[in-house]
């Protein structure tokens, strides 16, 4: 779609034929990860542990929509379906966290091919429309069925013992299992950005037709990649609901969907760092937001209606814009 | 009395009656959806936050002005309508140049606004709308209770379905439309003022979505949420109905309430969701939908 190649026709969407990790991605990358691992120690571990959890949702979110020219309005299902899933399975079945990470995930990417297979029936505008609704469908089914909890959710889910035996329940040693888990999964995005498959998908996003007359199979592409945004969603929704040892509607629910949109769009659409930038704004935003009740609503809409209207390549396309090379 | 299916008449009628009350709401809203789309080529995500401010603008009129349901039905559409044209005239046309999708999250912004500002002030347990003393009470048709209110609502649902439908398809101005919808810079070639077209055509479709709030002032609460669930709901009868036809939303519309009455009668677990499972068979069987005819 024009949308996104119009936002980052720049260096980000041009010079990211080169196979390996450049010095630049790879400095930011180790200084992403000094960050994290001093974090906790300056910050409070809880809100950091959110940070990470929402900022490798809006780069799963990125993945479909920067660089699968797919906008998604109905994340919040993979990333409050996989929330339910692994609290589910945490609490009652007494899995590991690891396991039950795991669970939310598959069961994120599950959900994500059936709905895929639906959604990629129809392109644009529709395609949005066709996720916004099936996500409601899930929320619909989140209120009503047995195993959620309903208004209540599902509560004080167990954080468990990582592999049996290392204990999760102090903030630092669960941050560690964070962060590493975020880290892989952003590393893993990069790869898929960078990997032939990623290269293929960028065709798709820039010009559909003449890739399908190429010969590649459009709609298998769009379909694996969508199934691992939903994937890599759950990955963050499984994570968060350990975390924070709740899982509720609110994670199921449409203005999930719209707040990793505006994440991703205040950030950096189509930019590797964009959305991890975006997820840490809005994160502390409505930290210290949160006692002044319907003004978070508020702000965020201005931010969408400002973003949209002046500020289209988000944070880091501008500075990738300033600095031209690639972020 | 006689039984269908071991349902008694009166509720089967009586979430018949229900379903054609949202069918309307669905086909009103999904009529200046398609309005709007033809013509900006914007999916309007504002739509429900309008149709939540008819609400709101019909109770503020009665309880700050003291003007009656009569009034606020004519008023609070030209009100709601004139902000929606303010909002077309300095946010909205500067994206026309830009892809589809940037109409959406503009709009959507726009939404969290307007719903964030009225639960700001009016707080989120909803207030109350009398219905119009006239149209209190009902009639017994024999096999079931009709609430006099309610007859209105599908009634005066039904005029301006058809009214909207007659203006497009059958009038000078409507001609201008549909052939500013096909090939806009043709149409102002020949001396017409399109972007004045497409204002209008703004203002029409959000006016329509006020209109139906203040239709449903007195069903439901007046509540500053009522238009956000809703609106998904009419996407789904969009997508399902196709943006292509008027009278195919309009069908559409009335249609999937009467099924969504049905299944809360049959099945009521699934009320919430068939619209959504139909569209899904729609996906799959007819992917441009039931009335489309591009993909």
């Amino acid at each position: 779609m024009s949308a996104v190649s119009e936002a980052i026709n720049l260096p980000s969407a041009n010079a990211s034929h080169e196979m390996g990790m450049s010095g630049l991605h790879k400095a930011i990358f180790a200084a992403l990860l000094v960050a994290g691992l001093m974090a906790p120690f300056v910050l409070y571990p809880v809100f950091v542990m959110k940070v990470l959890c929402f900022a490798l949702f809006a780069c799963a979110f990125n993945l479909l929509l920067g660089f699968g020219g797919l906008l998604s309005f109905g994340h919040a299902a993979y990333f409050g379906g996989a929330a339910y899933a692994s609290a589910h399975a945490a609490k009652v079945w007494g899995f590991t966290p690891e396991l039950a990470i795991l669970t939310g995930t598959l069961g994120a990417a599950l959900l994500g091919a059936a709905i895929g297979t639906l959604a990629i029936r129809r392109q644009g505008i529709y395609f949005a429309m066709v996720t916004l609704a099936f996500a409601q469908m899930v929320f619909f089914f989140s209120v009503q069925a047995p195993f959620t909890g309903g208004e209540d959710g599902i509560q004080s889910v167990p954080r468990g013992l990582l592999f049996g035996f290392i204990d999760m329940r102090p903030d630092l040693n669960l941050y560690f299992l964070v962060l590493g888990v975020v880290f892989l999964g952003l590393l893993a995005i990069y790869r898929i950005i960078h990997s032939p498959f990623g290269q293929v998908l960028k065709g798709i996003r820039d010009n559909e037709a003449r890739m399908t007359s190429l010969g590649y199979r459009v709609n298998r592409y769009k379909l694996a990649v969508f199934t691992l945004s939903a994937g890599l969603s759950g990955l963050a929704g499984a994570t968060k609901a350990i975390v924070f040892q709740l899982a509720s509607l609110t994670d199921v629910y449409w203005t999930m969907s719209g707040e990793v949109v505006l994440m991703t769009l205040l950030g950096g659409m189509g930019t590797v760092f964009g959305p991890i930038v975006g997820a840490t704004v809005i994160v502390s935003l409505q930290n210290y937001l949160a006692t002044f009740g319907d003004w978070v609503t508020i702000v965020q809409g201005v931010i969408f209606v400002v973003a949209v209207l002046l500020f289209r390549e988000g944070i880091v396309g501008v500075i990738a814009k300033l600095i031209r090379k690639p972020l | 009395m006689f039984e269908l299916l071991g349902i008694p008449p009166q509720a089967l009628f009586g979430q018949l009656l229900l379903g054609l009350i949202n069918g309307s709401f669905y086909a009103i809203l999904s009529l200046g959806l398609a309005i709007i789309f033809g013509l900006l080529n914007i999916i309007n995500f504002t739509h429900g936050a309008q149709y939540m401010m008819g609400a709101f603008a019909a109770w503020m009129l009665l309880n700050y002005l003291g003007i009656p349901y009569w009034g606020a039905l004519i008023v609070a559409p030209i009100v709601v309508g004139a902000v929606g044209i303010v909002l077309e005239r300095l946010l909205i046309s500067r994206l026309y140049h830009l892809d589809h999708l940037y109409g959406l999250l503009l709009t959507f912004g726009l939404a969290l606004i307007a719903t964030g500002v009225f639960r700001n002030f009016y707080g989120i347990s909803g207030l109350p709308y009398g219905m119009p003393s006239q149209l209190s009470g009902g009639q017994n048709l024999g096999f079931m209770f009709m609430p006099n209110y309610r007859g209105w609502v599908i009634v005066a649902s039904l005029v301006v379905c058809f009214a909207t439908w007659f203006i497009i398809e059958r009038t000078r101005l409507g001609a201008y439309l549909r052939a500013a919808t096909e090939n806009p810079t043709m149409v102002g070639a020949f001396g017409i003022n399109v972007p004045r077209l497409i204002t209008l055509t703004y203002g029409f479709g959000v006016g329509l979505a006020a209109f139906a709030g203040v239709l449903a002032a007195p069903i439901y609460n007046v509540n500053p949420n009522m238009g956000a669930d809703l609106i998904i709901v009419v996407f789904a009868v969009v997508v399902i109905g196709g943006m292509g036809s008027i009278l195919g939303s309009i069908v559409t519309g009335f249609g999937l309430g009467l099924i969504e009455g049905l299944t809360r009668v049959f099945y009521p677990e699934g009320s919430a969701v068939v619209i959504f499972v139909i569209m899904a068979i729609v996906l799959l069987v007819k992917p441009a939908g039931l009335f489309g005819r591009t993909v």
